[in-house]
């Protein structure tokens, strides 16, 4: 493996590693950070429901909110307004042609549809949603997915029980297993194919490319 | 400044039509040049005549305080498919990359992806927490950042993992800027997060981090406490100057060699836990959904990857004779090491000229200098890396992934270049 064979200038990869091991020297700088300024930004919760503000709500509440503040983007019923995400639906698509990847069919925690919900909806009015308003959210979500009746109320403590069909269907990245065949020695270089290539496709024949009149007007 | 720009691209659909889908080729193939320019049979009137800026003065010094690019070069710029989004605050554009050269990417040109459009933060109004299972929860202005000692220069390339997503099921759009503009390269300037994560003491049970934006998606996900603690940057400058703000202006999170999406902008807080927070971005997208209906998740590494700048389908040949090939090369796993280069449609490669730095987890720059008779040409590009791993072919991915993971395409390239020097993107056998 001649690392000058290309005549590459090859910076040492070494060099490129930042001073590992033992604890840089503290430096005094930042200030300490105040309870009240941690509960103020830190609103992220975690499957096993840690991070769960105090609160309640149920299908029915939430079903008014929805309504009221996002079904002009995401339907009525979750079927999504124009190219805006689908929410619900899609049970038994994953392996089919056109899946359809939704809250009910494909996430794995519900309580990623609360934290979404609470940090980044409705679009363009984000963290404007009361803890009980985003239970009750998240339970409208979870009936419009079959996955509650109509009478249920989510809580900071009954949601560890909620469990969403495909969270097995979920693996950690395998790539340097199940694609060890990329590492290949020595690609082929000469005469690699029998035939002459044949074309297969082409992207034209689709005919989605973007106008150049689609490009941003410059100034 | 309505200048038309010198050289518009061409318009494919007026040219397509004009020339007749079938047998384009034969029909058209004189409106290629042959090789050199030939004899001048009359003086040429730009060398025999004064020209205007030969003759008057041009712009003083401070007529352009903040330089932008020529007048001529109006068609570089990034460039968006309306249809792919919904809305353009939740959207992407690409990076020319047909009109670049060398390894970094100028910053303005550098594409865009936001989930609530481009915060604009006063830097003086910013704040950096660091929380959870820490000895010190602490917050840093960007004056404390700035004071750190240990800041650092590194360029890395930044890649979607949805770049190429559309090509899955075939090809599907003509051009390099569409199907390959999701990635930049630029030169980061700021403190490795280990030394922010130090200044906090992190407690052994500390296993990953949540970094968090400030815009209005408040972008999270998790990363390792291992890949923070080796090489993630806190990054407030690029090419030299301050981030732009469509790059996270004023501070960005930097993880070389890993999915764009992780690169969190307007970085605000970064919260250490014992478990993954397993958020929207990581869950419902950015996880890669196989055959079986099973998904990868937690697919990170950007795998190596090359594509073909010029010729493009957005870069057709003008003439025969001598022609330069060239194009870029990435691994997330380490320094791009070799590329071949095919002209036949694979049938014999060729190992393209590396020029400029292949530094580990950073765009490398290939060439190959041809001389081109006019004849078709199906063109390839085949990354490898200092890992021995060498970007399959898209039909090699499939066998593998199937056609609905949306993400992590690193499938090889292939442009067809026509008898009249047009180029398609294409997919062969
Ligand atoms: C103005 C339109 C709009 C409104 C109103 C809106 N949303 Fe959204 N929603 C979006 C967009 C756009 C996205 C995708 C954002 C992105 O790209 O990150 C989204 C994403 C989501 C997602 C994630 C979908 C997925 O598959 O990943 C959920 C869940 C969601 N919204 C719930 C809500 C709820 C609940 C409300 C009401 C409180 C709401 N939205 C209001 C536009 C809207």
């Amino acid at each position: 493996m001649s690392r000058l064979r290309n005549g590459l200038l090859f910076v040492a990869l070494l060099a490129f590693a930042l001073p590992a091991g033992a604890q840089t020297k503290k430096t005094g700088l930042g200030r300490a950070a105040l309870a009240e300024e941690i509960a103020a930004w830190d609103i992220d919760v975690r499957p096993d429901g840690a991070g769960l503000p105090v609160g309640r709500g149920s299908v029915k509440q939430g079903e008014e909110i929805y309504l009221e503040r996002c079904a002009a983007c995401h339907g009525e019923f979750g079927e999504g307004a124009g190219r805006y995400p689908v929410l619900a639906g899609g049970a038994g698509t994953l392996n089919k042609e056109n899946p359809d990847k939704t809250i009910g069919s494909f996430w794995p925690y519900a309580s990623t549809v609360f934290d979404y919900v609470r940090r980044a909806m409705p679009f363009g009015n984000a963290q404007s949603l009361t803890p009980d308003e985003t239970y009750a959210l998240t339970a409208y979500m979870l009936n419009m997915n079959d996955l509650v009746k109509e009478d249920f109320e989510l809580s900071k403590e009954n949601f560890a029980q909620v469990q969403l069909p495909n969270a097995a269907n979920f693996y950690d990245d395998d790539r340097e297993t199940t694609e060890k065949a990329f590492w290949k020695a020595n690609p082929c270089m000469k005469d690699c194919k029998p035939e002459a290539p044949r074309i297969l496709g082409r992207a034209r024949a689709l005919d989605v490319t973007p106008d150049n009149k689609s490009g941003p007007r410059v100034e | 400044m309505a200048d038309k720009p010198r050289s518009e691209p061409l318009d494919r659909r007026r040219f397509l039509k004009a020339a007749g889908l079938a047998g384009a080729g034969a029909a058209v193939a004189s409106t290629v040049a042959s090789g050199s320019a030939g004899a001048q049979q009359t003086p040429d009137p730009l060398i025999t005549e004064v020209q205007d800026w030969n003759r008057y003065l041009g712009d003083g010094v401070q007529a352009r305080p903040y330089g932008s690019p020529s007048q001529f070069e109006k068609h570089v710029v990034r460039r968006d498919v309306e249809w792919l989004t919904v809305s353009r605050e939740s959207s992407v554009n690409f990076t020319p990359l047909h009109e670049l050269d060398g390894i970094i990417t100028p910053s303005g040109l550098a594409f865009e992806r936001h989930h609530g459009g481009i915060a604009e933060i006063d830097p003086a109004k910013h704040r950096l927490m660091i929380n959870g299972l820490v000895d010190k929860p602490l917050v840093f202005t960007m004056d404390d950042l700035k004071r750190m000692p240990g800041r650092i220069n590194r360029a890395y390339f930044l890649e979607c993992a949805a770049n190429s997503g559309m090509e899955w099921r075939g090809a599907q759009l003509n051009g390099c800027q569409f199907t390959h503009g999701m990635i930049h390269n630029v030169w980061y300037t700021g403190i490795p997060l280990k030394t922010l994560l130090d200044e906090a003491g992190v407690k052994t049970s500390g296993k990953w981090i949540m970094p968090e934006g400030a815009d209005s998606s408040a972008m999270t996900r998790s990363i390792p406490i291992e890949k923070a603690m080796k090489d993630c940057l806190v990054a407030f400058g690029m090419n030299g100057e301050a981030l732009r703000p469509e790059q996270g202006y004023p501070v960005r999170l930097v993880v070389p060699g890993w999915e764009g999406n992780m690169w969190v902008k307007w970085l605000r807080r970064i919260e250490v836990g014992d478990e993954p927070w397993h958020a929207r971005e990581e869950t419902s997208k950015y996880t890669d959904l196989l055959a079986d209906g099973r998904s990868r998740r937690f697919t990170w590494i950007m795998d190596a990857k090359s594509v073909v700048t010029n010729p493009s389908p957005q870069a057709p040949l003008k003439r025969k004779g001598p022609n330069v090939l060239t194009g870029i090369a990435w691994s997330g796993r380490g320094a791009i090491q070799r590329v071949d280069v095919t002209l036949d449609g694979g049938r014999n490669w060729t190992t393209a000229r590396l020029d400029g730095p292949s530094m580990p987890l950073s765009m490398a720059r290939f060439y190959l200098d041809f001389d081109w008779d006019g004849r078709e040409l199906m063109i390839q590009s085949r990354a490898m890396d200092d890992t021995g791993y060498v970007q399959p072919t898209k039909h090699e991915l499939r066998q593998v992934r199937g056609v609905n993971s949306i993400y992590h395409n690193n499938g090889i390239q292939t442009w067809l270049v026509r008898q009249d020097g047009e180029v398609e993107n294409v997919e062969i056998a």
